[in-house]
């Protein structure tokens, strides 16, 4: 059997004055790739931060490979890619690599420094994201898109089992988006990293994603992706809030 | 200066005590920059002016205090702060720089206050407020090496963790990083940096020691690392040529040293503008 790596476990949670999230369970289990589907303020980077143990729910349990969030001290096993990683400080004097090495800062422990070992490892990161030739430019030279890659390395040279992101296309221009996502189902298949992505590009992830959750407030929707693919369009509008139509693969190169 | 450096010890103290601190306090204050509280390295600084103060005041008449060096006070005054100020960001949740001010305003007000009531501390009080040349002992000096010891073994042991808690705070906790903790540390190492570097550049100047050679160092360096070593290079040289200065001209070494920081600053952002490559790196980043 597989194990879970995530299990949500009827989460709810408020800020002051509403409440985003109701009776959320979810279970994320070893080699799946989770596809995190809603609208605009549908909870989902909400979500994503009580998984991550930034935010407490109100109620409800979070386990996350098989402890629970407040005793689980293996943090080095997720790699975390943030929604708004640009609104780092653009101006810090730091290269692509000293970035992509600091993803290692838990793994290698405390009092202990970087080795040239660990620098072979950014640098492979980095290959993997294609941004091995900007390794000694200034984080803030690069283009929203480029900072992505790179802080995508970061979450990936820990070589973790868990990878987490928050709408990491934002910002990468399109003809871009496509060969991030390659580069996903390739760490997911050939490596076995389990992905939780978020994303309200609905349609071009359900096609990589073995499973889909849809979040409005509530789960209206969570299974694997052909069963996802049965719903009709007027389903998901309906949870959605307003229309969708999900875009065909052959239809969709006509498009973009 | 040279030959008097071999004659007097005063000047030994003096010369060897800045040549430390023109190491330590930018490269403390470079973590301080990226994590913008450059503000608080002031705050930090007043409250040490209140604790020399205080000391002073009380050695004019508590026996035990004539004996202690008014540095200790200083110290522990700029600690205790330190430690407020984080107590106080927690209370102003969504005001975290008033903090600042409300212990800036102590710091100056208890200063204010013991310096009127002990009439004729005068001379010792300039030193503190812009540092001094002759004034600092060797006792002084062995405790600017401690420090130092200790600043610089802090940086070593946690530069991993210091790296990436000030390059994205969010990032680090989520990494497992004991945030609280290490942050906690650092603003007693802060309050220790600022007792260290008050007896040559002054209360007053202190976190301009910590703050220009950074500033400058960041229009220069692509990499922290570099940033790191410029800020050190621009501090020393800083340091070197400003208490020559002051020894010779018979000025308050804070002073020197800190104009001469701002001509390099001048110089770099001329050199940058020149070189057609400058773009004005503002440091908007968040750290709490
Ligand atoms: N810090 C916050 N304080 C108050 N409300 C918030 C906060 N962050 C998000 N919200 C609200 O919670 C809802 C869900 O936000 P979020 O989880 O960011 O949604 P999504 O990531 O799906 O766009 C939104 O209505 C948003 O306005
Ligand atoms: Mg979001």
């Amino acid at each position: 059997m597989e194990k879970t790596i995530i299990e949500c476990d009827n989460v709810s949670f408020h800020y002051e004055h509403s409440t985003v999230l109701e009776d959320i369970s979810l279970e994320v289990k070893e080699g799946e790739f989770w596809a995190l589907i809603g609208p605009n303020g549908s909870g989902k980077s909400t979500l994503i931060n009580i998984i991550l143990g930034l935010l407490k729910p109100d109620q409800g349990n979070i386990k996350l490979f098989g402890q629970n969030i407040d005793s689980f001290k293996q943090r080095e096993r997720i790699g975390y890619v943030s929604q708004k990683s640009n609104s780092f400080n653009s101006g810090f004097p730091a290269t692509v690599l000293e970035v992509v090495k600091s993803g290692l800062a838990r793994k290698i422990g405390l009092f202990k420094s970087f080795t040239k070992h660990d620098e072979q490892k950014a640098m492979d990161a980095l290959r993997v994201v294609k941004m091995d030739d900007f390794a000694n430019k200034n984080i803030g030279e690069l283009s929203g898109g480029q900072q992505q890659r790179v802080f995508i390395a970061r979450a990936l040279v820990g070589e973790p089992d868990l990878l987490i992101m928050d709408e990491p296309t934002v910002g990468i221009d399109q003809k871009n988006v496509a060969s991030f996502y390659s580069m996903l189902n390739a760490l997911n298949r050939e490596h076995g990293i389990a992905i939780l992505l978020v994303t309200h590009e609905v349609d071009l992830v359900t096609e990589l994603a073995t499973h889909v959750a849809c979040l409005n407030r509530s789960i209206h929707f969570h299974g694997n992706r052909s069963d996802y693919k049965k719903m009709n369009d007027a389903d998901i509008s309906a949870w959605y809030g307003h229309p969708v139509r999900r875009v065909h693969q052959d239809e969709k190169e006509g498009q973009r | 200066m040279i030959s008097a450096l071999f004659t007097y010890e005063f000047l030994q103290n003096a010369f060897l005590s800045g040549l430390i601190i023109g190491i330590i306090a930018p490269l403390l204050g470079l973590f301080i920059v990226v994590r913008r509280l450059a503000l608080i390295a002031d705050a930090l600084s007043h409250v040490a002016l209140a604790g020399i103060a205080g000391s002073l005041y009380l050695s004019q008449s508590v026996l035990f205090f004539s004996a202690l060096n008014p540095v200790y006070l200083g110290m522990a005054a700029a600690v205790g702060g330190s430690l407020l100020i984080e107590k106080l960001r927690g209370t102003y949740k969504h005001f975290e720089e008033l903090a600042i001010p409300i212990i800036l305003s102590t710091g100056i007000g208890f200063g204010a206050i013991f310096i009127s009531m002990a009439k004729g501390f005068g001379a010792d009080l300039v030193g503190y407020l812009f540092g001094s040349v002759s004034a600092v002992s060797r006792q002084d000096l062995w405790i600017i090496i401690i420090i130092a010891i200790v600043v610089i073994a802090f940086i070593r042991s946690f530069y991993k963790e210091l790296f990436a808690l000030s390059f994205d705070k969010e990032y680090a906790k989520v990494s497992g990083i004991n945030g609280k903790v290490i942050q906690a540390v650092f603003m007693i190492i802060t309050a220790l940096v600022i007792g260290a570097s008050m007896r040559i550049v002054g209360i007053l100047l202190v976190s301009s020691l910590m703050t220009i050679p950074v500033a400058a160092a960041i229009q220069l360096a692509k990499s922290f690392k570099g940033a790191m070593l410029y800020s050190i290079l621009i501090g020393e040289l800083s340091v070197i040529v400003g208490l020559f200065v002051a020894y010779h001209l018979d000025i308050a070494p804070g002073g020197t040293i800190v104009i001469t920081s701002i001509i390099i600053l001048l110089f770099v952002l001329g050199w940058n503008k020149v070189k057609g490559s400058y773009h004005s790196r503002k440091v908007k980043g968040d750290f709490a």
